[in-house]
């Protein structure tokens, strides 16, 4: 009697966990198979095409410019991200008076929600009401159209997105600098190693691992940026800062091209998936080097 | 001496860079805040002023009166705390059966939670959709709170917390007589307040702050939560930011006081799980 209930109740406490899964993440991820093989404007039944979708998909202009514009995105705003969140983390690694304060600041905005802060920013740079403008406009320049000049839409969303994202890979960082022995820097200090040598031979080769964690989570995470773009400029203007996510959203729920949208996310699923492969090897690799 | 004049520039200059980032980290949302304050005409007057000459909670009043901003609030407040419960719930139970049993599949079965990692909202949005008209959770608070109980991260953090503690507490417990459900319950359930602290405030925010999965979930006004409002009335060609700023105020308030009460443990508990939904 006792060993049958130590055998059954492994199973009646994943059984929550394990349903929800499957019913919200695998049998959808297998669905979305089939439906990119169907014509479907998601309440009429759905009708097989085959492959007719993703050779649509091949010579979509539009859709092959969001993914460009989103790698284009995620390969400036990355390496942004990553140093603006480094910089931080060695401003504040000391032992200095304050540094829990500041490192609160900068965490802040990610406690925020995307939306929020697209809003912030959007209220912050209103081309004729806004305070930037203004600053700009006392200092003599002429207002800037920061939100509907297509030269400068883009550099805002990334300038936002590094805003909003590098507390979160700082506090990593500062995790990962902190576990770096003193000894290294003691022993460089006494062959007279300055600030930048120090930075160049002992910090930045035993961060590697931490590196390449936060390189690889915010590379998934900026792929799939969505919800700041929406709230800052709508994709705009004229669809210059609209990425993969809200491009298969309006393809699917705006234009009802359910089957369509689908195929965009196999897509999408791809590109993604070779991030958190690496994802997983590498978390493999910190582990064994914390053995 | 040379040295020593170096030492105090570098201190100056770095705390002179701290303020500076200070600033540009800050400002932003208390200009929000202080903006929030004001009348329409102040709103857009140049030169701007922090509070306006008379600060008055006009925007609250009208956000709560006209704009169902009430009913945001409550759909909000309900999905978080409901689905925060529940994750709590789903995921200690799941979590502790990882770390302190072993039975047939467990490999396989964790190796199905890691694969979950696979498989963001992002890329499975036109076919949850399918599945949520399915099971009737369409334009419900409840599709909001479900499917977002179990997850991954939550899983793991759990697993990694009770790996920790030795297994001698449920081996005693167990020559005393007591059940498996009791051993959880009445002795493992209270070892892992410090996790279960952790995956509250982070299951709170992820909910609270959340955009796709309500988009994709609910359809008419009265089942909004705020982000869903917040996004919503931002789209609209003409910008009501009087009500859009106070909203954004109050939705903020709650994240305000999680993060300055618990500041410590969310820092804390994110190095300690590098937890990202």
């Amino acid at each position: 009697m006792r060993k049958f209930e130590r055998n059954v109740f492994p199973y009646l406490l994943l059984a929550p966990t394990l349903i929800i899964f499957g019913l919200f993440l695998f049998f959808p991820a297998v669905n979305g198979l089939w439906i990119s093989l169907t014509k479907w404007d998601g309440i009429n039944p759905q009708v097989f095409v085959g492959i007719q979708n993703y050779i649509k998909l091949f010579s979509d202009r539009g859709f092959w410019n969001s993914f460009l514009r989103t790698i284009f995105f995620t390969g400036v705003s990355v390496p942004l991200v990553y140093v603006s969140a480094m910089g931080l983390a060695l401003l504040l690694s000391g032992a200095r008076k304050g540094n829990d304060f500041f490192r609160a600041v900068f965490y802040w905005p990610t406690m925020i929600s995307s939306i929020i802060v697209g809003l912030t920013w959007r209220f912050l740079l209103g081309e004729e009401f806004g305070v930037i403008n203004y600053l700009l406009t006392v200092m003599g320049h002429s207002p800037v159209k920061w939100l509907t000049d297509q030269n400068y839409s883009m550099g805002v969303v990334i300038f936002v997105t590094a805003w909003s994202m590098s507390g979160y890979y700082m506090v990593m960082f500062i995790s990962g600098i902190k576990a770096i022995s003193e000894t290294y820097y003691e022993a460089a200090r006494i062959d007279g190693a300055g600030f930048y040598h120090q930075f160049r031979y002992i910090t930045l080769p035993l961060l590697k691992p931490t590196s390449l964690l936060v390189l690889v989570l915010s590379t998934v995470t900026i792929i799939k940026t969505y919800p700041l773009v929406y709230a800052l400029t709508q994709g705009g203007p004229a669809g210059a800062t609209k990425f993969m996510v809200q491009t298969i959203q309006e393809t699917g729920f705006e234009k009802n091209q359910m089957g369509y949208a689908s195929a965009m996310t196999m897509i999408l699923f791809v590109l993604l998936a070779m991030f958190t492969v690496i994802q997983f090897k590498v978390n493999k690799g910190g582990e064994q080097d914390a053995d | 001496m040379q040295t020593k004049g170096r030492k105090y520039f570098l201190n100056g200059a770095t705390w002179a860079i701290l303020l500076i980032l200070t600033f540009l980290f800050l400002i932003p949302i208390l200009w929000v805040i202080g903006s929030s304050f004001k009348s329409t005409g102040e709103l857009f007057s140049w030169p701007p002023s922090l509070i306006g000459k008379n600060p008055s909670f006009f925007n609250y009043q009208k956000a709560l009166e006209e704009g169902r901003f009430g009913i945001y609030f409550f759909n909000t407040v309900f999905t978080s705390v409901t689905a925060t419960f529940l994750t709590i719930v789903v995921n200690v139970m799941s979590g502790y059966a990882f770390a302190k049993y072993r039975f047939k599949g467990d490999k396989i079965l964790f190796g199905i939670v890691l694969a979950t990692l696979m498989i963001p909202l992002e890329v499975i949005m036109i076919p949850i959709f399918k599945v949520i008209v399915a099971t009737g959770l369409y334009n419900s608070l409840w599709g909001l709170i479900i499917p977002a109980v179990a997850s991954p991260t939550a899983v793991f953090l759990v697993r990694q917390y009770y790996v920790g503690i030795p297994d001698a507490y449920m081996e005693a417990a167990r020559i005393d007589g007591a059940s498996e459900t009791s051993i959880l319950m009445r002795i493992m359930l209270p070892l892992a307040k410090p996790v279960i602290s952790v995956l509250c405030i982070f299951s709170f925010m992820w909910r609270w702050n959340d955009y796709l999965w309500p988009k994709l979930v609910i359809n008419s006004k009265e089942r909004y939560t705020i982000q869903l409002a917040l996004a919503n009335y931002s789209g609209e060609y003409s910008v009501d930011w009087n009500s859009l700023l106070a909203m954004s105020v109050i939705s903020m308030i709650p994240v305000i006081i999680v993060f300055v009460t618990l500041q410590s443990h969310i820092i804390g508990g994110m190095t300690a799980g590098g937890v990202k939904e």
